[in-house]
């Protein structure tokens, strides 16, 4: 019987493979797509070895909570309103920081990747703050800025401006000169330049860094809210871990998980709707 | 409508050592002319094409179209590259129009106009990575003659091409040419090419650059390939252009 639902499910697998063509794809997923049903016998091993080990208390709750305990919490949040806040405040704050970031890294990328001037004397500065880890710079900021949202947006902003930078100076220095012959030969403005040849041209690295901005958003988060916050997912887990409530930890674990995931979503979303032009190859 | 064209000299700078590229071109052109530029490789023909552009300035001499100076490059020295060099985000019509708008009414007839005369219907909002060789190169054409340059400069632009597509496009070229009137230089390494379309062919020599001989060709317009007098033409063009080749080889060996 296993053998028939894998057959009949096959070209289906496949066209999803053709289709989904992207370098950060979920491995698990795919494989487990492609291997049909037969994927999914390991985890849901793995779940039932799981939970059947911590039901008969081999293990202790607080170092690995069963699964059914964790969708039990799960459940709970979502009843009490407690994760909706929780998450909305959250979300907000990486929306904030990341528009804030990635604004100024686009912005700062564009005045670098136009002219060397500019970047001989903004990159080396830049490139230099770029390799500074968050965690040494946050007990900084929380001292300028207090424990209060704007240290946090800094925090946030910090991590979202290098990838965009980084990706849109790139972007922009591999233009193709032949086309610049050509938009020479057509008398482009100085504008028209701009808009014509060099963004789209950019375009392709503009949103693979904005994608990198979103999930380094996502994570200077985590580390913002875990740093001292009253509000917030992060600040969740951090109040569950000093209860020893780890189900709530989990939960936290999987909502960063999922909602990240979304983001990265969205912006593939947007590549394909903005970079069909794209001639490369697509992977099989 | 006149071209005149002195390069007295262009060289690459190649390490310490200056080369020399082009050395006294002396070119004049008459209103709606048809110049065909044929040479060996490296004679900088593609060279000429360029500084004839206003895409290279660095050279000694000039080049004046209408009694005017080119000082760079612009609109009235249409340019179609070998390789097409269309945007790959823009559409086929947007391709042609580019900085023009199509919302402009005048814009939008006129590029319907050269959509249709490139034989490019149903193509209009097509993306290049959608479009052959051919359909590509001639929206390339169709994009320079949308800005009614005063000369149309085409550096080997069939080349990359299969001979049908080749053949096909030589005859949209010069039916373009007929109508239009504009004024053609075409750079090619293909002696039929160079004959089938030109009044004049400019055989070129090379290191250093310079012109060899020009030959007019005053066979009558459509021309028969496989024509007697054709093959004349070809054989008077060819002894020139071995001639013109050998020339660098005996001051190589110093005689």
């Amino acid at each position: 019987m296993a053998k028939t639902t894998m057959t009949a499910e096959q070209p289906n697998l496949q066209k999803e493979s053709v289709r989904r063509t992207d370098v950060f794809k979920d491995a698990g997923f795919k494989e487990g797509l492609k291997r049909g049903v037969s994927g999914l016998i390991l985890p849901f091993l793995l779940f039932a070895v799981w939970q059947i080990v911590g039901s008969l208390g081999f293990v202790s709750k607080t170092v690995l909570p069963t699964p059914v305990d964790i969708v039990l919490a799960f459940k709970n949040l979502i009843v009490s309103g407690e994760l909706f806040t929780h998450l909305k405040i959250s979300v907000l704050r990486a929306i904030a920081g990341f528009l804030l970031g990635a604004g100024l890294g686009l912005a700062a990328g564009i005045a670098v990747g136009f002219s060397t001037k500019t970047e001989g004397v903004l990159n080396p500065s830049l490139q230099m703050l770029r390799t500074i880890p968050h965690l040494a710079v946050a007990p900084l900021f929380i001292l300028w800025f207090g424990f209060g949202e704007v240290s946090k947006t800094l925090l946030i902003a910090k991590g979202a401006f290098f990838p965009i930078y980084v990706n849109t100076f790139l972007g922009i220095r591999e233009v193709d000169a032949k086309l610049f012959d050509v938009a020479r030969i057509l008398d482009f403005s100085k504008w028209k330049q701009i808009k014509l040849l060099i963004l789209p041209s950019a375009l392709p690295n503009i949103l693979l860094g904005i994608r990198l901005s979103l999930g380094a958003a996502w994570l200077a988060l985590v580390v913002a809210e875990l740093m001292g916050a009253t509000e917030g997912v992060g600040y969740m887990m951090m109040d569950a871990r000093q209860f020893s409530n780890t189900d709530i930890v989990f939960v936290g674990i999987i909502i960063f998980a999922v909602v990240g995931k979304l983001t990265d979503s969205f912006v593939r979303l947007l590549e394909t709707r903005l970079l069909k032009w794209q001639d490369t190859y697509s992977g099989r | 409508m006149t071209v005149h064209i002195h390069v007295m000299d262009k060289s690459f700078k190649k390490g310490q050592t200056a080369v020399q590229v082009l050395r006294d071109i002396r070119l004049e052109l008459e209103d709606g002319e048809f110049i065909t530029i044929i040479g060996p490789s490296g004679c900088g023909k593609s060279t000429l094409l360029k500084i004839i552009a206003g895409l290279d300035m660095d050279y000694e001499g000039t080049v004046e179209i209408n009694g005017l100076p080119v000082t760079g490059p612009g609109t009235d020295q249409g340019f179609v590259f070998q390789e097409h060099r269309l945007f790959p985000w823009l559409t086929v019509e947007e391709n042609i129009a580019a900085n023009l708008s199509l919302k402009d009414p005048e814009t939008r007839k006129r590029v319907d106009e050269l959509i249709h005369i490139v034989r490019l219907k149903g193509f209009e909002k097509a993306y290049p990575k959608e479009l052959s060789g051919g359909m590509s190169q001639r929206v390339a054409i169709a994009r320079a003659l949308l800005r009614e340059p005063k000369i149309l400069l085409l550096d080997e632009p069939f080349g990359a091409l299969d001979a049908f597509t080749r053949k096909h496009l030589q005859d949209v070229l010069l039916e373009i040419w007929r109508k239009k009137h504009i004024t053609m230089v075409l750079v090619t390494h293909d002696l039929d090419e160079s004959i089938y379309l030109g009044n004049q062919v400019v055989i070129m020599k090379a290191k250093p650059g310079s012109i060899g001989r020009i030959i007019p060709i005053e066979l009558p317009f459509p021309r028969q390939r496989a024509h007697p007098l054709f093959q004349e033409m070809r054989r008077k063009v060819l002894k020139e252009f071995e001639t013109a080749d050998e020339l660098p080889l005996i001051e190589g060996l110093g005689i």
